[in-house]
């Protein structure tokens, strides 16, 4: 059967998703350049998107990719050298500067790649990088998607995102960072700004921060296949396996927290039954890793640690609501923060009752950093409309509404603050 | 998305109960299998056991007849699954076709279904019963 232009190229994309960021990593290992290694993939994608549809995919296309990257490398090499040794006079020399650089390729060729790959997660997080820069330039270098792929998840212009990831590319280069993966000291502060990317990258496709859909589930999963590649990479992260284990149990409920309409159901309204259950069981595997490696008390792991609680409920009623409000208490210890108090006072309302859950919520509302917070007023909203007072409910919803850049949201909200007008008490 | 790959080894519907591959082969098969979860992609996968020691419950005239295996008119049967979860069917394809599968196997394809790829009135019958489940018990606090 004949294959299709199209056909052929959709093919080209599955092996270039496949490859493309063990390509990147061998590469940027060689030229010690990020910015160099993508160009001399892309020459390479470029070379297979001429070629395949006509040869048909080669037997081994990752290794296809690289040879052909490589000899790109060596012919760039071999121009800049050239000009060099012209202007030095030394063009007699170029034949010899030629055969030498082969074998060096070839051997680091050969080097484990995993440990490529690794050094290519670091420098694409690396902190002197905006984390607007780190989350464009994993999801390109580390995710293989394409400019425009990454655009339309984070809803702004490609222009933009191809700026970024320039940009981005110079100031490493600029700042000479190397191609390595830290070590000692350095190494707990890197990476946390790995894990804080990748779970950027899962947040913006769990709960939209804008736009019109609540959820944006690309997104997510490459979040989930970037943290499941970094914990094979480094298995002896507990976090890492926080990480992961944070991300299954909440993408578990991916299916069942938006209705029909493209609405949000919140937690406690979910049906359980669609719950994933592979990717809780995932999800709890990875927990009991981090646990294993001496992590319980890590920050994702301790979020982990409450979606698992949430996972392990049959029914909402049977959630251990005692549990997350210590798991809570825990966090904000490590990292004390207004929002985590009052995650800690929404468990706490379940676990004790409305009242008491509202007094924590109102020492909250003095707090600035929360002020253009709407879950503050969602949360307040709700335990008002749990103790029956109504009216000031539906103020706290409505200001909720006002507050939230999610459009699906505010529709939820504004339900929300109308079933408190016409005195019933609101889902 | 999500696709089976569904293994199809060639003879396995002959195959002895307690068979299994050679040792060559389950090595190969391990270090495929590595490669899918170091590349983020695998979520499940399972070995079947053959025929011979399953049985088939075959539906015919309202009433479920079990026939104990092997069963000699099969010809294709499966020896195991992987789940993985790729972008695209090219993808899935892509990695079946990296498999080292002993000669004269098959691999099936097939992507897994997911709630939204149901028709509206399906969606619409299943999207019931969670407000049956919150009329049950959890509007106990509100």
């Amino acid at each position: 059967m004949a294959v299709t232009a199209t056909e052929a190229h959709r093919a080209i994309d599955a092996v270039w998703r496949i490859e493309s960021a063990r390509l990147i990593a061998g590469l940027a290992r060689i030229v010690r350049d990020i910015g160099l290694a993508e160009d001399l993939a892309q020459d390479a994608l470029v070379a297979a998107l001429e070629q395949w549809p006509g040869s048909g995919i080669p037997k081994k296309p990752g290794a296809w990719l690289m040879a052909t990257a490589k000899h790109r490398a060596i012919d760039r090499l071999r121009r800049r050298k050239l000009l060099e040794r012209k202007h030095e006079e030394l063009g007699r020399e170029v034949e010899a500067e030629r055969e030498m650089a082969v074998p060096d390729f070839d051997a680091a060729i050969d080097d484990p790649i995993g440990d490529d790959l690794l050094r290519l997660v670091f420098t694409a997080c690396h902190p002197v990088l905006s984390s607007e820069a780190r989350v464009a330039l994993t999801l390109r270098l580390l995710g293989g998607l394409t400019t425009g792929e990454i655009a339309r998840a984070f809803l702004v212009p490609e222009p933009t995102i191809a700026q970024r990831i320039v940009r981005a590319k110079r100031t490493l280069a600029e700042a000479r960072v190397p191609f390595e993966v830290p070590r000692g000291a350095e190494l707990a502060a890197r990476l946390s700004s790995v894990l804080e990317v990748i779970y950027l990258v899962f947040n913006e496709g769990y709960s939209a921060t804008a736009g019109d859909d609540w959820m944006r589930p690309a997104l997510c999963e490459d979040a989930l296949r970037l943290g499941r590649i970094l914990a094979e990479l480094a298995p002896q992260e507990p976090e890492v396996h926080g990480l992961v284990a944070l991300m299954e149990i909440q993408a578990s409920r991916a299916g069942a927290r938006v209705g029909p309409s493209g609405e949000p159901i919140l937690l406690l309204e979910q049906n359980r039954a669609r719950w994933d259950g592979i990717l809780i069981h995932r999800g709890l595997a990875a927990l009991a890793r981090a646990e294993e490696l001496g992590g319980a008390a890590g920050p994702y792991a301790l979020q982990a640690a409450i979606a698992a609680c949430h996972a392990r409920a049959r029914t909402a009623e049977e959630t251990n609501w005692r549990r997350i409000a210590a798991l809570y208490a825990a966090l904000a210890r490590i990292a004390p923060s207004p929002v985590m108090e009052l995650n800690r006072a929404v468990a706490l309302a379940m676990a004790e009752g409305p009242a008491v859950g509202l007094e924590l919520v109102d020492a909250l509302t003095a707090e600035p950093s929360l002020a253009g917070y709407h879950l503050l007023p969602t949360v307040r909203g709700d335990l008002l409309a749990k103790l029956g007072r109504l009216n000031e409910a539906r103020a706290e919803f409505e200001r909720a509404a006002e507050l939230t850049r999610n459009a699906r949201e505010r529709d939820l909200l504004l339900d929300r603050a109308a079933a408190c007008a016409r005195g019933e008490t609101p889902r | 998305m999500r696709f089976m790959m569904l293994m199809i080894p060639q003879g396995y519907e002959k195959a002895a109960p307690g068979a299994m591959p050679d040792a060559e082969t389950v090595a190969a098969m391990m270090k495929y299998n590595e490669t899918l979860q170091q590349a983020g992609v695998l979520l499940a996968l399972d070995g079947l056991h053959p025929p011979s020691m399953g049985a088939r419950v075959t539906f015919l005239g309202g009433k479920p007849k079990v026939t104990d295996g092997p069963f000699s008119e099969a010809k294709e049967v499966l020896g195991g699954y992987w789940m993985i979860q790729v972008k695209s069917k090219e993808e899935a394809v892509e990695w079946a076709s990296r498999c080292p599968a002993p000669e004269g196997s098959v691999i099936e394809v097939r992507q897994v279904q997911e709630f939204a790829d149901f028709p509206a009135d399906v969606q619409e019958a299943a999207a019931k019963f969670p407000e049956l489940q919150a009329q049950s018990g959890q509007r106990k606090d509100s």
